[in-house]
């Protein structure tokens, strides 16, 4: 029952989101109907499987803001990499495995430089997005028709599938990573080094490898999504997914992760990045202009972070 | 056979030496009492058994597994009691957690010392401080340390809690383990150890039974350094009408060109009384102990720091005039003898001693008739001490009145008129200097 607990006040955000746009479009068949539902998942994806990354990254007291480059620069790999005639599988490895690489880098930069996560990852969003134009020529990279583009897609064309398998995709993976942090003593050390780094390495933890495990998982992921959004656009892009790192690291905080580390859930993250779409799927039905949903978003990041901070001192209060 | 064999160890930190030549002996199954003043090296020794710290000189003889307990706990608050107790230690097959094996070795240990009601799989944050150190013991316990150190263990439980530990520690004793065991109250050391050690400033200097050695024996092995009666204070001004009282606090009071002196043990709350009246008296002049991190701003310049608490004296229509800044705050560094290239150097640039000139220097810059100081002169060389003292003296002449904190006997008795001794929280009556001696000063803070 403590999933419930921790997912709770995330869980709480969804349903109130749901229901205010419920009403406020005065159409709630078609705001909650099957259709719309499915629009908000395809577009859900990609900040999700990015955020299965970060909630571990951030559950480490780290952070990683390459998110979004390292999208573009995946989603050129594999365009890149399916244009030079390589099966879609290994283009689909390799967009991912390019993710691993960069995560990798920002671990060992962390660690051997010691450079905090916040300027290492930073440094990494501006050469990310380099390399990917680089790459791509500087222009988007048309990608033959395979059935990567059927990742993605908001209406599958097996309708028993109900939803992309993408999106299947996503919640397999966000059951495994759940597993992962509860069960497994990597899980448990990511907690352990975000709760208290010096106690961590006290206990004998080589906390400096973990790091780079860390944020080379969590590359991974990014890799993942920015095939995702190639299957989306059918096309590698390296200009995409500008600042969607912020998108994430909201995700994850209305998820209940903290960014002081230590805390985080795999659930609460995923309800989090629903939230987020739900809210810009709400607006455009709306029909509110764009700069509504950015002024809508960036004050309920500010009282998602608050609420954190207040959760922590009464925590302190707890404590003591 | 001793279990642990220190011999002539050494230790320096820059210039300050920190041990001088220090010998201990642990048998296996005592619980070891450490005592010393402030800054008589105790915690940097355990550091150096521990393995955190490498001597420069001295032989270390003896392999044992040792566990330290630190004044501020080091446990993960989000995790679980169990997960907190076999840290880096999990039971696990392939790589994953066998949860139910790790909550019953954590049950088990923890029902051994009678805590079973400790939930193993309780948040340890959500824990009481006492709870948190028994998890802590259960870990040094779970990682088969021979030898735990435990520093000061006592300062932040209640009496009953105390008396927990006391039961706990004795069980550890039983089953063979050493205890090192820092503290300041030697009733309590009476109360739990069976053999002494005592430093002073970085050396042994005597150890034995604590049953063959009296309560004042152990204060003036303490104390035990030479020291001069009060007659170094430069300027004494007794025309000022030394009745003038500007502080009534409780049931302290000061009065104008005075210095009060408040000796007391790390911890005894000292710094928190000062800060108390800090809050009571905004216009007063404070003088952090923590130099770094609440006294100056490393980055800045000397002029900025210094000018900090008053700019107005250097600024016109809210705009700061750089020369007359500059002007005035080589005035206070020709005062306070404060070396560096100029007023515009970059405070983290100086030695510690030219840094805390710096941040004594704002006080005589902002010009406050109360100054409340917290180890002016902590790790300092003596020069730089000199030169503050000196100051000190001249500003109490001058009609000041100062309340100064230091953990340093000497000093105190040096410097100050009067002297009262903070003991748990509660300030004894202040007395003239002439009336205390070093022994009778420590035998208060020790009570």
């Amino acid at each position: 029952m403590k999933i419930l607990e921790n997912i709770l006040a995330p869980v709480i955000g969804l349903v109130g989101v749901a229901l205010l746009f419920a009403l406020l479009t005065g159409s709630p068949e078609r705001y909650l109907s099957a259709a719309n539902l499915r629009v908000v998942l395809a577009q859900t994806m990609i900040v999700a499987i990015g955020a299965l990354g970060m909630t571990v990254v951030m559950i480490s007291g780290g952070i990683d803001l390459s998110v979004g480059s390292v999208i573009a620069l995946a989603s050129v790999v594999a365009a890149v990499a399916l244009r030079n005639g390589m099966a879609p599988i290994a283009a689909v490895l390799a967009g991912i495995a390019i993710g691993g690489v960069v995560g990798s880098i920002n671990g060992l930069a962390i660690t051997t430089l010691r450079v905090v996560p916040f300027i290492a990852t930073l440094g990494m969003l501006g050469v990310a997005r380099g390399v990917a134009k680089y790459f791509a020529n500087q222009q988007t990279v048309n990608a033959p028709p395979t059935w990567i583009n059927e990742l993605a897609v908001t209406f599958p064309s097996r309708p028993w599938m109900l939803f992309a398998p993408g999106v299947w995709l996503t919640i397999a993976l966000a059951a495994v990573m759940t597993l992962l942090l509860r069960n497994s003593v990597f899980g448990r050390r990511v907690f352990a080094i975000g709760s208290n780094e010096l106690a961590a390495r006290a206990c004998g933890i080589h906390t400096d490898r973990l790091k780079i495990w860390i944020y080379g998982i969590a590359g991974l992921f990014f890799g993942l999504a920015g095939v995702t959004q190639m299957s989306r656009l059918r096309q590698g892009d390296p200009t995409v997914a500008v600042g969607v790192e912020l998108d994430v690291i909201a995700a994850v905080v209305i998820g209940g992760g903290s960014l002081s580390g230590g805390e985080g859930s795999i659930p609460g993250a995923m309800i989090g990045a629903l939230v987020m779409s739900l809210l810009r799927n709400g607006c455009q039905q709306m029909g509110w202009p764009n700069y509504v949903q950015e002024i809508i978003i960036g004050v309920i990041i500010v009282f998602a972070v608050a609420a954190d901070r207040y959760r922590a001192s009464r925590a302190a209060e707890a404590s003591s | 056979m001793a279990l642990l064999q220190l011999t002539g160890i050494e230790k320096r930190f820059g210039a300050t030496v920190a041990l001088a030549g220090v010998d201990l002996a642990i048998q296996a199954g005592e619980v070891h009492a450490l005592i010393g003043e402030n800054g008589a090296g105790k915690t940097t020794l355990l550091n150096i058994v521990a393995g955190l710290l490498r001597p420069d000189a001295g032989e270390i003889r003896g392999e044992s597994a040792v566990a330290y307990i630190h004044q501020e706990l080091a446990l993960c608050p989000h995790l679980p009691v169990a997960e907190n107790i076999l840290l880096g230690d999990e039971p696990t097959s392939h790589g994953w957690l066998r949860r139910e094996e790790m909550l019953e070795r954590a049950a088990a240990l923890l029902d051994e010392f009678g805590r079973s009601d400790i939930n193993p799989r309780a948040r340890t944050g959500a824990l009481s401080l006492a709870d948190q150190q028994v998890v802590e013991i259960c870990r040094a316990l779970s990682s088969d340390a021979q030898i735990i150190l435990m520093d000061e263990p006592t300062s932040s439980l209640q009496r009953a809690n105390v008396e927990r530990l006391f039961r706990l520690i004795g069980q550890l004793r039983d089953r063979g383990i050493a205890i090192i065991y820092i503290s300041h109250f030697l009733e309590e050391v009476r109360e739990i150890a069976g053999r002494y050690t005592v430093l002073r400033d970085g050396s042994t200097v005597g150890s034995g039974d604590l049953k063959s050695v009296t309560d004042d024996q152990l204060i003036a092995m303490m104390v035990g350094r030479e020291w001069q009666p009060a007659e170094s204070r430069l300027y004494v001004a007794p025309a000022l009408n030394r009745r003038d009282v500007v502080l009534s606090f409780g049931n302290l009071q000061l009065r104008r060109g005075e210095i009060l002196g408040i000796a007391g043990l790390i911890g005894s709350g000292r710094t928190e009384f000062l800060r108390h009246l800090f809050a009571a008296l905004p216009s007063a002049g404070y003088l952090s102990e923590d130099r770094k991190r609440e006294g100056l701003a490393l980055q800045l310049s000397i002029a900025d720091n210094v000018t900090m608490s008053r700019l107005s004296k250097c600024a016109r229509w809210g705009w700061l005039n750089l020369r007359l800044q500059s002007q005035q705050t080589e005035d206070v560094m020709r005062t306070l003898r404060v070396k560096a290239a100029g007023p515009r150097s970059r405070v983290f640039r100086l030695s510690g001693g030219n840094q805390q000139k710096v941040a004594v220097g704002r006080l005589l810059y902002q010009d406050a008739d109360i100054l409340l100081l917290d180890e002016p002169a902590r790790g300092i060389d003596i020069g730089s001490k000199a030169d503050i003292f000196r100051e000190i003296e001249k500003l109490a002449a001058s009609g000041k009145a100062i309340v100064m904190v230091s953990s340093y006997l000497p000093e105190l008795f040096a410097v100050c008129d009067r002297i009262a001794v903070m003991t748990r929280g509660r300030l004894s009556p202040a007395r003239p200097v002439s009336d205390w001696t070093p022994e009778s000063v420590m035998q208060v803070a020790v009570g």
